[in-house]
């Protein structure tokens, strides 16, 4: 074929040096955090895998609010689905708590269908306050499963807890006792997780896929005239973006050992603080989300002892950032510097272009 | 053969009649021109036949297939190529990748096949040198040649225009010109509102005159514009 054998006077890029420098930084910190439990201690263990799962929750909220223009803050809703199937499978089923935190991404998979199906019919603000309706509608049925503590909550059985998948290797292993192995196993899979919800959120933006879902995002109306499935970019983000949040929900819950209906729908933790970090790190990024992270982290460290000041501090911090920098510490970075750590951006060089 | 049939097109906004009862034929092939005064309901009639409007009654067949109620995207799929009047740029995304997520989706092929063909479409209009800016910050000029050639990109049977060649300077006129008639030599489908006449009529070889959702004439360009009642609705547009 005569296609095949041309050859093109244009190029397509997307990796630029800084990208390629990330791609090794990438894996020598990574390799850094796996071995980190062996001269860490406990105190550090749980701050990281608070980070890293804050982290998970960011992408996904990014992934669809920043890419998909769905704004949710509902996402309590398979937080807690996912850690009430997770303690279902656990207690009910009899079930190991690290196979059942797959269990928890299904059924916060599953009840992201119907959720989707109410949630699209409305618009903007509607959908947003939707969401939240549906979460809070989610906390007071679970309030009711009885089986699984009703509204008070109940705690993992601690046979399940000290006899779980690999935490006697890894106490053996590294001469730690049951419950810091148990650390450190929720530790290592909030890392696993981290990474590979990092990896596929970039994948899929350098996608066919990924392109569909930006120019969704920018103009829904062009975007079908154009060939792309608008609708079907929305029922992929919201359920991919449920998926994950349903298994970093059962896995800070496998960490916790305790759940009650208040804390696993919390309206606060999975969803504000969630969205806090998206916005002040920039939304819209993959970057984003990890200065975001640690910046909140860093906050709540100096100001949790203050209370309802510390909520007051925070949401005083978001607003100011999204005046100021609407695109977030990160569009502040890259403003300056053009720096892109995952460039998704498809370059076209070569053949006559001369870029004025 | 016909590639686009319109019988009996009505849709209303309210009280407004945009569609009055629009019965068409267009030949696969045919470059036609539409013009009347602002307010007509040409915009409106693209965007029934794009899908991105439903009509109140009436039916539109492309390619002898009834599409009156099929999605907007996939008339796309099926060769409908459209610009809007209001240029709808994907902001974040450069000029280049305008193109690249019209072709990979609008053809379904993947970007190694198609990234070819839109730097040609680029070079073709015009838009090469900035093809690596955010279509977000184009100037209007530029807009409106991306377009165009974000429709083109999706390798259409029948490309729709909206009003493309106005504010532009002689030169910039003669180049969109060459541009539609080397699509349309390809064997394209044009259907082109514009109110710049000279530009129009010396693309198209049959012209249609749209007055309160009316066709109120259609034929041969220079007849069309011999006819008084056409005359009195453009006298004061163009001479
Ligand atoms: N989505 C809409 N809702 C209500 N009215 C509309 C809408 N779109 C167009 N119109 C009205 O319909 C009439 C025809 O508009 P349009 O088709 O854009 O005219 P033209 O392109 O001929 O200038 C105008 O009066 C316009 O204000
Ligand atoms: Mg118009």
């Amino acid at each position: 074929m005569a296609g095949m054998t041309r050859s093109s006077p244009y190029e397509v890029t997307t990796r630029t040096r800084a990208s390629r420098i990330t791609a090794v930084a990438a894996v020598a910190l990574l390799a850094l955090l796996v071995v980190l439990p062996l001269f860490a201690g406990r105190g550090l263990i749980q701050d990281m895998f608070f980070i890293l799962t804050m982290l998970v929750l960011a992408q996904f909220w990014n992934l669809l609010a920043g890419y998909g223009g769905l704004v949710s803050i509902g996402q309590q809703a398979f937080v807690g689905m996912g850690a009430y199937a997770m303690f279902g499978g656990v207690i009910l089923a009899g079930m190991d708590p690290i196979p059942a935190i797959l269990l928890g991404g299904i059924a916060a998979l599953i009840v992201a269908i119907p959720t989707a199906f109410f949630a699209f019919r409305l618009q903007g603000p509607y959908f947003a306050i939707g969401t939240w309706v549906i979460a809070e509608v989610m906390r007071l049925v679970m309030a009711q499963a009885k089986a699984l503590g009703g509204g008070t909550g109940t705690s993992l059985p601690r046979t399940a807890t000290r006899e779980m998948w690999a935490t006697e290797w890894i106490a053996g292993a590294l001469d730690v006792r049951n419950s810091a192995a148990r650390d450190i196993l929720t530790y290592w899979l909030a890392l696993a997780l981290a990474a590979a919800t990092i990896a596929a959120i970039y994948a899929l933006l350098r996608s066919k896929r990924g392109l569909a879902l930006s120019a969704v995002r920018d103009n829904p109306e062009a975007a079908k005239s154009v060939g792309v499935d608008a609708g079907r970019m929305k029922w992929f983000v919201f359920l991919t973006s449920a998926f994950g949040t349903g298994l970093a929900g059962a896995l800070i819950y496998v960490q916790k050992a305790r759940i009650s209906p208040d804390a696993a729908f919390s309206v606060t933790d999975w969803t504000a603080y969630v969205l806090f970090i998206v916005i002040i790190g920039g939304i819209g990024t993959i970057e984003g989300p990890i200065i975001g992270v640690i910046v909140f982290f860093l906050l709540q460290s100096l100001l949790a002892d203050y209370g309802s000041w510390y909520l007051f501090t925070l949401g005083i911090i978001g607003i100011v950032v999204m005046l100021v920098a609407p695109r977030g510490i990160w569009g502040l970075i890259t403003e300056r510097t053009g720096i892109q750590l995952f460039p998704v951006r498809r370059r076209l060089s070569g053949g006559s272009l001369k870029e004025d | 053969m016909a590639i686009l049939e319109l019988e009996n097109i009505t849709k209303s906004f309210g009280q407004l009649k945009v569609a009055d009862g629009i019965s068409l034929v267009v030949p696969k092939g045919q470059a036609l021109g539409i013009i009347g005064p602002n307010g007509a309901g040409k915009s409106t009639l693209f965007n029934l036949i794009t899908g991105n409007l439903l009509p109140d009654a009436g039916t539109v067949k492309f390619e002898g297939r009834d599409v009156t109620r099929m999605p907007a995207m996939q008339r796309c799929f099926a060769g409908i190529g459209r610009s809007f009047q209001i240029p709808q740029p994907f902001d974040n995304l450069s000029v280049f990748e305008n193109l690249l997520v019209a072709a990979m989706h609008g053809r379904n092929m993947d970007q190694r096949a198609v990234q070819d063909d839109c730097a040609m479409i680029l070079e073709q209009t015009e838009l090469l040198a900035v093809a690596n800016r955010p279509a977000g910050g184009l100037s209007l000029l530029q807009r409106k040649r991306l377009e165009m050639a974000r429709a083109l990109a999706t390798d259409p049977k029948l490309l729709l225009l909206d009003e493309i060649a106005g504010g532009l300077t002689d030169a910039e006129c003669v180049a969109l010109i060459d541009t539609i008639r080397a699509v349309h030599v390809r064997g394209v489908t044009i259907i082109w509102i514009e109110h710049v006449l000279h530009a129009l009529n010396s693309v198209v070889e049959r012209l249609l005159v749209l007055d309160f959702g009316k066709v109120i004439g259609v034929g041969q360009p220079d007849e069309i514009m011999k006819r008084q009642d056409v005359r009195e609705i453009y006298l004061g547009i163009e001479v």
